[in-house]
């Protein structure tokens, strides 16, 4: 039994936290794809700003969180969502709505998105610094021991990971339900499905455009803010979770929501399989193995520090066998 | 009297290719214009520029006197001016009745704000629209079909959605681009009797391009020839299908 919770704790719990910060991430990556028609690179930096305004506001508040029993980051969350989804709109109308309007190749917004994670990237780290800060400022992360009754080995959860799952939760529903549910949603799932039509009903792109961004804007908030939590802010966190994001992203379908949580959690489970030590699951049966078989101790996979080939290898593999990903991509 | 659209001096060419020269046309209030002209003459680039997909290089277009070059495709639907595409554009993954209803003009759901502030008033719009877009598909004879995805539907159905997205609101102007395009006879005659009743009934003025000679016969006074970018001439049906010169432009290339 002991096992079975080791495997729970380091795969399950593991993969849903990997799961959901990919899912949030490439959910962002596919609404902009969906609506602007080109891949986002600086979507990481975004998330890392977001997580930037955060942990300044916590910094500057850090007692904010304690009235409502909830770590400051939370609370400074949605501030920090609006600021990123102006800077988000800034940056569209700035960098992005020139190349528009020339009627550039989504290669040529591929290039401008790089060089605007290259910007955010130095001044990031002009206000950041290089080296990581903790989001509890003045507080401690609580861990939570929930004892599985006749086994030594609790089942642990922290404060960050319990947060993220409920936000998650309700980014995706909440998403779902101004998709569906919404006029404006209709209209940005329209847009997606034909600009030129959208145009012709009347449809006002300009505000879509700008909601994709507060949309992409707020979710890489809240993806880079629960990230940091759960670890602690570095300018570069987010950065290496750029390829995995775009891997879940393509496994999903591109430009389908729904695919992009699919395949979040496709990759961020594969990931955990891929690094989980095996061996100890099979301790047990030890002594009822020959003697000549000797357990080794590591039977993970691959090493942890192989961990990014995984995500790739599900890329291909999932796109052998669906070539537009888990669900039919390019339109909401 | 002005004409509702008037489109003055329209210079438009993609690289070295001119396709519109210094062209002007007129669409008096009330007409079905027909405009009519050999492959290449520039029908779908000035359909275009009237409707504010494409801007022109040079020129104006006015709406009721008032220049609208500047504004995008979505102002000028709000100031009445809807246009159909020659290949029936649909929102695929929407169903009939929600492609219909995400046209009417200034809802209150698409202000940010009132979604929040006033959902009954949303609510309340919300069901008007659905009625109408309702009644609309049962005129254009697609009620059967409401709720199948819009990209599922035939050719012609989609024709007949084009139509339709036309009446759901109070259009001004509507450009018909080859309406009739890949639409059975049965259909077409549904849709020129539709097209009939808007004009009369509802005031619509129509422009429309077309191949079908036949529809242009029926539906069209007066009709533009357009040739080269240019107009070649305007006239009656009967003037123009008199012309040795249009009769040139149509056939010069067989004939030469």
């Amino acid at each position: 039994m002991n096992e079975l919770i080791y495997f729970f704790n380091y795969v399950v719990v593991a993969g849903s936290v990997t799961g959901c910060i990919y899912a949030i991430g490439a959910v962002g990556v596919t609404l902009i794809y969906s609506i602007l028609r080109f891949a986002h690179f600086a979507h990481a930096d975004m998330m890392t700003l977001g997580t930037l305004a955060v942990l300044l506001l916590t910094l500057a508040f850090p007692h904010a969180g304690d009235p409502l029993g909830l770590p400051t980051a939370i609370v400074m969350l949605p501030v920090a969502m609006a600021f990123t989804s102006l800077v988000a709109v800034g940056i569209d109308r700035a960098f992005y709505q020139p190349l528009r309007s020339h009627g550039v190749k989504p290669i040529v917004m591929v290039i401008a998105s790089l060089g605007v994670t290259l910007m955010l990237q130095g001044l990031i780290r002009l206000f950041a610094g290089t080296g990581s800060q903790n989001l509890y400022v003045d507080a401690r992360k609580e861990i939570f021991r929930i004892d599985v009754p006749g086994v030594t080995r609790p089942i642990i959860l922290t404060e960050p990971q319990v947060i993220l799952f409920v936000i998650t939760i309700v980014a995706v529903v909440g998403l779902h339900l101004f998709l569906t549910r919404a006029r404006l949603g209709k209209a940005m799932r329209a847009m997606s499905d034909n600009p030129d039509l959208a145009r012709a009903s009347g449809i006002n792109t300009r505000l879509i455009i700008t909601l994709t961004w507060v949309i992409a804007g707020s979710l890489a908030t809240i993806a880079g803010t629960l990230l940091s939590l759960d670890v602690a802010f570095k300018p570069d966190l987010s950065f290496f979770l750029l390829l995995p994001i775009f891997a879940a992203a393509i496994v999903g379908g591109v430009g389908h929501p729904y695919g992009a949580i699919a395949g979040g959690f496709l990759v961020g489970f594969a990931e955990t399989l891929a690094v989980f030590n095996w061996s100890v699951l099979l301790r047990p049966l030890r002594d009822s193995l020959p003697t000549w078989l000797e357990l080794p101790s590591n039977l993970a996979l691959v090493g942890t520090e192989y961990k990014i080939v995984v995500p790739f290898f599900i890329l291909v593999a999932v796109l052998i066998w669906r070539p537009t990903g888990i669900f039919k991509g390019k339109v909401i | 009297m002005t004409p509702i659209i008037d489109v003055r001096n329209i210079r438009k060419s993609f690289g070295g290719l001119t396709v519109i020269d210094d062209c002007s046309i007129q669409v008096s209030k009330g007409s079905i214009t027909g405009m009519i002209g050999p492959n290449g003459a520039g029908k779908s680039t000035l359909f275009n520029i009237i409707a504010g997909s494409l801007a022109p290089d040079s020129g104006e277009v006015l709406l009721n006197g008032q220049a609208i070059t500047q504004l995008s495709a979505n102002q000028r639907f709000h100031r009445g001016l809807l246009r159909t595409f020659q290949i029936a554009h649909e929102f695929s993954h929407l169903t009939s009745l929600e492609n219909l209803m995400m046209v009417p003009p200034l809802q209150e759901g698409e202000n940010l704000f009132s979604t929040w502030l006033r959902p009954g008033e949303v609510r309340r719009q919300e069901a008007e629209v659905r009625r109408r877009a309702l009644e609309v598909l049962d005129f254009v004879g697609l009620s059967h079909v409401r709720n199948e995805l819009a990209g599922n539907l035939s050719g012609g159905q989609k024709k007949l959605l084009e139509l339709g997205r036309t009446m759901m609101t109070d259009a001004e102007v509507v450009l018909l681009d080859e309406i009739a395009a890949g639409v059975n006879r049965t259909l077409l005659g549904d849709l020129m009797g539709n097209i009939e009743r808007l004009n009369r009934e509802l005031g619509y003025t129509f422009l429309v391009i077309e191949h079908d000679m036949d529809m242009i016969g029926r539906l069209c006074d007066p009709v533009i020839v357009l040739a080269q970018g240019q107009v070649m001439m305007e006239g009656s049906i009967g003037e123009i299908q008199n012309n040795p010169e249009v009769i040139e432009a149509y056939f010069g290339s067989e004939t030469a």
